[in-house]
């Protein structure tokens, strides 16, 4: 009996692995309205070259790139304007042909609403390509590759923003066994991935197999969700050409598109926590970024622009290929335009997407979607209410977490205990929100709590690091204290051997420090009384011409420091707006000062009068007594001259 | 019989003293942990504010009990919960005597006016100043602390404090409020 029940589960196992792919469901997730057909019934449409375009330096996730054009350059379409610098970063290109017009802040497409570095270029109309060259990928080194590729600008289209090319890196311990191309693309509204499928799966095919060859993956697997079924026909058709590669159709499930979760749902792979994906051999790519990559090894072409859906509250829901920088009103006025009672706008999905600060903003690498936000499509939530411990929001949460305690320490700001329940695993799905019958904004608690111990973790590193400079400081102070009595003693000690008069060599140990450090006093002295009638002097030429460039820069001597105010000064006295109060001010402020450094000199002289001493200065010391003397004499000479005006 | 349990426990008593004398030795502490520990919840600024010359020193004191926990403006309200917790104290507000906290800021040389007479960088507890006798001077933003020493040994008050901008790279998500308006509410947010 038992055989046979053994046999025939195998026989219903088997039958299932030959019949289907295998689905491996992760826990949690949620069913949110799609909203994709909206968007889905016209095909993706160009957009004309706007008047000007807005790219943000900060595109991508890693370091800012350096600038390498300047206001009033010329640029062809696919010029860098940007260089990556750092390991992680990304360039930023030309999107159309034309002129940069302003490098300069502008508010950018963040949750912050802040401005950041932007710059601004003003289309020739010509859209006129740098020239071009293709590579051939088959037969070039891989390094080679990855160099040229971090020069494409291309980072992960679906959202992430990643350099693509540190994920085609071949540096890692474990080698890349399977590619897997992510085209769930399971947030509400947000259709761009599925028409880039239908219209261009060629293109996309080509795309994996340059980043399968690059990646030396054996495997690839095509993961979408099966609320697309054109696009996975058009995949399936396209993908024969591929070695080794299969497209797998994932029931329609909030949040597939995450990388982990579509491992998971691919692979049955669960990756560890602390782990990347790359490290068990996987590998994740948006279709959108293959698509890139294909373009700028096919062609050449860097990233200059991108796919995004404008749906929601409009008009005419569709998906438009538009230069990066674009002006998103343009965007919406391409779609038809918001619908009047639009109250705000989303970047992103619904779920994970953010409310735009205002529509003013360009389009970026990282915009794969715009809604327009209505109180009819997304209500506002009623008022929260205290969580009853129902649990739903851990039975939807689909990384395991406990969303519950995580809202509990979040809210209280007990920061090390939500990082200990795995705060950092959470990926701001929004599912627990989603099912919370309270209505508590959980993930906006988690979003607060992660940027406060982010800030808290920089203001440590920087507490440790100024520990350790400071630690550092005190012994080396404590270490030039002793160096410095040992040479005293050694000095002592070869007087002494030199039969010269030790009580000479004694006296002479003991004064000659003060005696330094006078000299040391005045000479600062006298540098301050320079620097202020050099403030004076600038804050005079200041007041003269304003708005143009600063006033003469303190260079390293000082002796052309003075004859350059002297040259500058004619142009502070002629002008105008010299008041006669500020400039009896300044003379009596120099005069003071100089009466002080007088004083301190004569103290100075005094204490320090006798031979021996005059020998003990170092030739530095002296140097600087003099020139300090003939600035003086000069600074003397200066007022005399500037008496009678 | 009795013996023979006296002479056990007796026994015992040795090899486990001995064990613990091992242990002592192997396992010793070096410093004075305490100090440490309250040494690593003090912001490190360094600034002196709080009447000793350094965060070490107002550490140690305050190991000693020879200072209040509530000393240090730039720890600011969070560092004196945190000293009040590790020490098993009650918590008291900040001292005002020593100061208020501020906004994180970070010096900044007026270049053009720096006569480069290397006052600031002997008074700077960390070395985040840059420069050499008689030529103009600079802080390594990164690693100045704010603790704004290098203020008043300047000669020709060149230095200023510069208050740190809100970037979108240190920008913080908000804690959630929620305005209450009366309905219907015109603006309502996507719950995300
Ligand atoms: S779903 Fe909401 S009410 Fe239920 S346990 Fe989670 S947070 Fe609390
Ligand atoms: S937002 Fe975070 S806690 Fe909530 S369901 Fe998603 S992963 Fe889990
Ligand atoms: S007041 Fe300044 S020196 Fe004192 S502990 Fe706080 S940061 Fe350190
Ligand atoms: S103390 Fe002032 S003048 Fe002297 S080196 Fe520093 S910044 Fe320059």
């Amino acid at each position: 009996m038992n055989t046979i029940i053994q046999f025939a589960s195998k026989l219903i196992k088997n039958l299932a692995t030959n019949t289907a792919n295998d689905i491996h469901k992760f826990h949690g997730g949620v069913h949110p309205d799609g909203h994709k057909y909206e968007s889905t019934t016209r095909p993706i449409a160009q957009l004309p070259i706007p008047q000007t375009l807005t790219l943000p330096l900060r595109q991508h996730v890693g370091y800012i790139p350096k600038l390498k054009v300047k206001v009033g350059d010329y640029v062809l379409k696919g010029e860098m304007l940007a260089e990556a610098e750092g390991t992680v970063s990304a360039a930023i290109h030309a999107p159309t042909s034309g002129t940069i017009t302003a490098i300069e802040e502008a508010v950018i497409p963040h949750p912050s609403g802040l401005p950041d570095m932007c710059v601004t270029l003003t289309p020739d109309g010509k859209d006129q390509w740098k020239p071009l060259t293709p590579i051939d990928w088959k037969n070039t080194a891989h390094s080679e590759l990855i160099s040229s590729l971090r020069t494409s600008g291309i980072v992960g289209l679906g959202g992430a923003t990643f350099p693509t090319h540190i994920k085609l890196r071949k540096d890692r311990s474990s080698a890349i066994h399977t590619l897997i191309i992510n085209a769930a693309e399971c947030e509400p509204y947000i259709t761009c991935d599925d028409m880039l499928m239908r219209e261009r799966a060629e293109e996309i095919i080509q795309g994996i197999a340059i980043a399968q060859h690059l990646l030396g993956a054996a495997k690839v697997v095509i993961g979408i969700e099966d609320n697309k079924p054109e696009a996975t026909q058009a995949m399936a058709g396209a993908s024969q050409s591929l070695t080794n590669a299969v497209v797998t159709t994932v029931p329609t499930l909030y949040p597939s598109g995450d990388a982990r979760r579509l491992i998971h749902l691919l692979l049955g792979v669960e990756v560890p926590h602390h782990k990347r994906s790359t490290e068990v051999g996987i590998q994740v790519f948006n279709v959108a970024t293959v698509l890139a990559i294909y373009r700028y090894f096919a062609f050449g072409e860097p990233s200059v622009s991108r796919i995004v859906t404008v749906t929601g509250n409009v008009t005419t829901p569709q998906n438009f290929e538009v230069l990066l920088g674009t002006p998103i009103p343009l965007l919406m006025a391409a779609a038809g335009g918001a619908k009047p009672d639009t109250t705000h706008f989303v970047m992103g999905g619904p779920m994970m997407g953010f409310d735009l600060p205002t529509l003013n903003v360009p389009v970026t690498k990282a915009a794969n979607c715009i809604i327009a936000a209505s109180p009819a499509l997304f209500a506002p939530p009623p008022p929260a209410q205290p969580c009853i411990r129902c649990t739903r929001c851990a039975d939807a949460c689909p990384v395991n977490l406990q969303p519950q305690e995580l809202y509990w320490f979040a809210k209280s700001d007990n920061f090390e205990k939500a990082r200990d329940y795995n705060l950092f695993d959470c990926i701001e799905c929004g599912c627990c929100t989603y099912v919370c019958p309270s209505n508590i904004p959980l993930v906006q608690y988690y979003r607060y709590a992660k940027s406060e111990i982010i800030a808290l973790d920089k203001a440590q590193e920087a507490a440790d690091l100024a520990r350790e400079r400071n630690d550092f400081r005190l012994a080396r102070i404590e270490r030039e204290k002793l160096e410095r009595a040992q040479k005293h003693a050694e000095r002592a000690a070869s007087a002494k051997n030199n039969e010269a008069k030790p009580e000479l060599a004694e006296t002479e140990k003991t004064t000659s420090n003060p005696d330094a450090v006078e000299a040391k006093k005045a000479a600062i002295a006298a540098a301050v009384e320079r620097a202020k009638a050099l403030k004076l002097a600038a804050a005079n030429i200041d007041a003269a011409k304003t708005g143009t460039d600063l006033p003469v820069q303190a260079e390293s001597t000082p002796d052309n420091t003075l004859p350059n105010i002297a040259e500058a000064k004619p142009d502070a006295t002629t002008s105008a707006t010299n008041e006669a109060q500020a400039k009896a001010d300044k003379q009596a402020l120099i005069a003071a000062a100089i009466e002080r450094a007088k004083a301190q000199k004569l103290a100075a002289a005094q204490t320090g009068a006798t031979p021996k001493n005059t020998e003990n200065l170092s030739a530095k010391v002296k140097a600087e007594i003099d020139e300090i003397e003939a600035i003086r004499t000069k600074a003397q000479q200066m007022i005399k001259s500037k008496a009678p005006d | 019989m009795l013996l023979t349990s006296i002479y056990v426990m007796l026994g015992l008593a040795l090899v486990l003293g001995a064990l613990l004398g091992i242990a002592a030795l192997l396992f010793k502490v070096e410093g004075d942990p305490v100090v440490a520990r309250i040494d690593a919840i003090l912001p490190q600024t360094q600034c002196g504010q709080c009447g000793y010359p350094g965060c070490k020193p107002y550490a140690t004191a305050i190991a000693n009990g020879e200072a209040d926990i509530n000393q240090c403006p730039p720890g600011g309200d969070a560092g004196v919960h945190a000293l009040a917790d590790l020490l098993g104290v009650e918590y008291k507000p900040l001292n005002a005597e020593h100061g208020l906290p501020k906004p994180k800021s970070v010096a900044f040389i007026d270049e053009a006016t720096c006569i480069g007479c290397t006052l600031c960088i002997q008074a700077c507890p960390v070395d985040a100043i840059l420069g050499a006798a008689k030529h103009m001077h600079t802080i390594i933003a990164s690693e100045c602390t704010g603790c704004e020493l290098c203020l008043a040994p300047c000669p020709v008050d060149c230095i200023s404090m510069v208050a740190l901008a809100e970037t979108p790279d240190n920008w913080k998500w908000k804690y959630p409020v929620f305005p209450i308006k009366a309905l219907p509410v015109d603006s309502g947010k996507v719950p995300s």
